[in-house]
C-alpha cells in the first residue's frame, strides 16, 4: 500500500493538536533550522522548487515558482492561507486544521521568511467555525512560545499571523475573492492582471496558498526538496491528502504518495459499499469532469495521470458513485450548487449557470427536449473561459464530463421521460450510511 | 443594540488588521451582532455595525446579504442547516432532510410555530466524509446523523 502519512503522521485525533504535541512530533524544527542557519530566501525557494510541490488548492501551480514572484525589498507584504474549503467533496484542510494546525502556522512562517511577508491571514471556511476558534488558540500558543509575532525565536525576523473567518460563500475560495472578503467587502473576484504578487491584499504584494500547501512546507524543509519529490513521481512531488466520499465503506481523508493507483485508494477506503458495482468517480472535487469506472480504475492519483484521462486531480476530492446513482440527478445537484454560488458579476456565469441547471432539471423531471443535449454543450462552451474567475469553468466542466461519458443515459431520460436507474434502487442506494469509522 | 461586550469583541477583531482597515472586521462584527440578537440581523444591527466601523450602511448591508450564514429575517432559537450537496446526498443527506421536515412539520426556510426551530438547506460544509452532516446555529457541526441521533439532538435542543 502507498499510504504515506506526512502531514497527518502521528497526529492523535482531537487529542494531539496542541503545541506541546506538535513539538513532540518534531514540530517547528524546520523553522528553527531556517532561522538559526540564516538560510537565504533564494535557497529556500530553490528547495521548494526542487520538491515540485504543486499547489494543493486545485490549480496545481508550482509553489516555489509562485513564491519567487513576490517583489524583493522592504515594505508591507502579505501571505494568505486559503482554508475556505468548500468545493463539494473536499474536506482535507479541515483535518489539517483539526489535527495539525501548527504545521500550517510553521509553514506560513517559513513562507514569510522566503517571501519577505510581514503579515498573514488564514481565511477559514465559516462552516467549520469550531476550527477557526481552535486555530486562534493555536496562534496564541505559538505567540506565547516566541514562535510567531515580533522577533521570532529571538531573531530580528517578525511575522504576524491572524485568523479570518468566511460566512458562507463558496466563491471566496477563489483567491482574489478571498482578498476582497478580507478587506471587508462582498467576495467578488478581481480581474487579473494585476496578479496578487504585485497588487494583492490592501494593494500590497501578496502570496496565497492552500492550507495543505503551507502544511507541507516544514516537511519539505526537513527532508529536503529532492526527497520530498521522490515520495511521489516526477512532476508530481510528495504526498497528497485525498478526501474520499460517497459510496465507499470507509469515507475519510487518506494521505498517499502521489501516483498511487486509484484502485489502492478505493481499497483503503473499504471498497464500494454493499459490494455494489462502481459506476463513476469524480476524482478532483465536484468541478472535475467525471470518469466512468473503467477509466478511473486504470488511473493513478496524480496531476498528470488524471489530466491524461480527461479529468483533473484538483483538490484531491474523490466522489465515488455506484450503480444505484442516476447520472442526471447527480449532475442536477452539482449544477444547482454552481448556480447558487455564482457571485453574479459576470453575465456568462450568472445567466449560464442558471440555464445549465434549468435544462438538467427539466431532463431529470421528464420534460427534456431532444435538442437539450446540444443546448447544454453550447451553453457550457459559452461560459468556459469567458468569466473573471474559474467559477464559470467549474460550472461548465461537470456538464461536459457527464455528457461525454454518460450521454446515452441523458438521451434515455429525454426519450423515456424518467430515470434509467429505477427510483427505488436510487433511494436504497442513497440511504443514511452508518459509517464504521464513526 | 450592540452591547459593550460585543463592542469589546469587535475591538479584538479590529486589532487583527492594519491601521485604517477597520472594515476588514465587518464579517466578524456582523457575526457577533447576530449572535447576540437571537441569530439574525435587524436593520438597526446593520446600522450600528456600520457606525462602529465607520462604513457606509450600504457596504455593510452588501456584506450581510452576500454571505449566506447571515440571516436578515428572524429565525427560530435553533437553526438547523442540512447539507444536501451531492457527496452528502449519496450517504443519506436527503433522507436526513426529509426526516427533519417530517419531525418538525416544516419545510426548508420555515420556522416551527413555537419559534424553536428553523430548517435550512445548506451547501457543502467541507465535511463530506462525515455525511450526513448538519450545522446547529451556524457553529456546531453534527456528523454522521441518523434518525436516532436527530431525535436525541432535537430533544436536547427542545429544552434549551
Ligand atoms: C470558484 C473557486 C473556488 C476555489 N476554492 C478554493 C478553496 O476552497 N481552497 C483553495 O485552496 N483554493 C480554492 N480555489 C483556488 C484558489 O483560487 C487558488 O488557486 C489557491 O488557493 C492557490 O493555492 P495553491 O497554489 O496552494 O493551490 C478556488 C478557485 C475557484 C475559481
Ligand atoms: S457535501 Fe455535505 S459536507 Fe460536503
Amino acid at each position: 500500500m502507498s499510504l504515506r502519512p506526512l502531514i497527518l503522521a502521528n497526529t492523535n485525533g482531537d487529542a494531539g493538536w496542541r503545541l506541546e504535541h506538535y513539538l513532540a512530533r518534531g514540530g517547528y524544527s524546520a523553522l528553527k533550522k531556517v532561522i538559526a542557519g540564516k538560510v537565504s530566501p533564494e535557497d529556500l525557494i530553490a528547495e521548494m522548487k526542487a520538491s515540485v510541490l504543486r499547489g494543493r488548492g486545485g490549480a496545481g501551480f508550482p509553489t516555489g515558482l509562485k513564491w519567487s514572484f513576490m517583489p524583493k525589498g522592504e515594505g508591507e507584504k502579505y501571505l494568505c492561507c486559503n482554508s475556505d474549503e468548500g468545493e463539494p467533496g473536499t474536506f482535507k484542510d479541515r483535518d489539517i486544521l483539526r489535527y495539525n494546525p501548527h504545521a500550517v502556522i510553521e509553514g506560513m512562517t517559513i513562507a514569510a521568511w522566503a517571501t519577505g511577508a510581514t503579515r498573514g491571514y488564514n481565511y477559514i471556511h465559516g462552516e467549520i467555525f469550531e476550527l477557526y476558534e481552535r486555530f486562534e488558540e493555536a496562534l496564541q500558543e505559538a505567540r506565547n512560545a516566541g514562535l510567531l509575532g515580533a522577533r521570532i525565536l529571538g531573531s530580528d525576523f517578525s511575522f504576524e499571523l491572524f485568523a479570518h473567518h468566511g460566512y458562507g460563500a463558496y466563491v471566496c475560495g477563489e483567491e482574489t475573492a478571498l482578498l476582497e472578503s478580507i478587506e471587508g467587502k462582498k467576495g467578488q473576484p478581481r480581474f487579473k492582471p494585476p496578479f496578487p504578487a504585485n497588487c494583492g491584499l490592501y494593494g500590497k504584494p501578496t502570496t496565497i496558498n492552500n492550507t495543505e500547501t503551507f502544511a507541507s512546507v516544514p516537511f519539505i524543509i526537513n527532508m529536503g526538496g529532492q526527497a520530498y519529490l521522490d515520495l511521489g513521481k516526477p512532476n508530481n512531488g510528495g504526498t497528497k491528502l485525498f478526501s474520499i466520499s460517497g459510496h465507499v465503506n470507509r469515507p475519510g481523508v487518506y494521505e498517499l504518495e502521489m501516483g498511487t493507483p486509484f484502485a489502492e485508494l478505493l481499497e483503503l477506503a473499504g471498497g464500494v459499499r454493499g459490494g455494489r458495482k462502481l459506476k463513476a468517480v469524480i476524482p478532483g472535487g465536484s468541478s472535475a469532469p467525471v470518469l466512468p469506472a473503467e477509466i478511473i480504475m486504470d488511473c493513478t492519483m496524480d496531476y498528470d495521470s488524471l489530466s491524461a484521462a480527461g479529468s483533473m486531480l484538483g483538490s484531491g476530492a474523490v466522489i465515488v458513485m455506484d450503480e444505484t446513482v442516476c447520472m442526471v440527478k447527480a449532475l442536477e445537484r452539482l449544477s444547482y450548487f454552481y448556480h447558487e454560488e455564482s457571485c453574479g458579476q459576470c453575465t456568462p456565469c450568472r445567466e449560464g449557470s442558471g440555464w445549465l441547471y434549468r435544462i438538467v432539471h427539466r431532463i431529470e423531471n421528464g420534460q427534456g427536449r431532444e435538442e437539450d443535449l446540444e443546448l447544454l454543450e453550447s451553453v457550457a462552451g459559452n461560459i468556459m473561459g469567458r468569466t473573471v474567475c474559474a467559477l464559470g469553468d467549474a460550472a461548465a466542466m461537470p456538464v461536459r464530463g457527464f455528457l461525454k461519458h454518460f450521454q446515452s443515459e441523458f438521451a434515455w431520460h429525454i426519450e423515456h421521460k424518467g430515470c434509467l436507474v429505477p427510483l427505488d434502487v436510487q433511494r436504497a442506494g442513497s440511504q443514511i450510511y452508518v459509517s464504521p469509522s464513526c | 443594540m450592540l452591547s459593550a461586550e460585543a463592542k469589546q469583541k469587535i475591538d479584538r477583531e479590529i486589532a487583527k488588521y492594519p491601521a485604517g482597515q477597520k472594515q476588514s472586521a465587518v464579517m466578524s462584527a456582523l457575526r457577533i451582532a447576530q449572535e447576540e440578537n437571537a441569530g439574525w440581523l435587524p436593520k438597526e444591527a446593520i446600522s450600528e455595525v456600520a457606525a462602529y466601523l465607520e462604513m457606509p450602511e450600504v457596504a455593510v448591508y452588501e456584506v450581510a446579504t452576500f454571505y449566506n450564514m447571515y440571516e436578515l429575517k428572524p429565525v427560530g432559537r435553533h437553526k438547523i442547516t442540512v447539507c444536501t450537496n451531492l457527496p452528502c446526498a449519496l450517504s443519506g443527506g436527503v433522507h436526513v432532510a426529509e426526516y427533519l421536515q417530517q419531525k418538525l412539520g416544516i419545510g426548508f426556510n420555515e420556522t416551527t410555530p413555537d419559534g424553536k426551530f428553523t430548517l435550512k438547506e445548506g451547501e457543502c460544509m467541507g465535511a463530506c466524509g462525515d455525511a450526513p452532516v448538519l450545522l446547529h446555529n451556524n457553529h456546531k457541526m453534527c456528523s454522521w446523523m441518523t434518525p436516532e441521533k436527530i431525535d436525541r439532538l432535537l430533544a436536547e435542543l427542545e429544552s434549551k
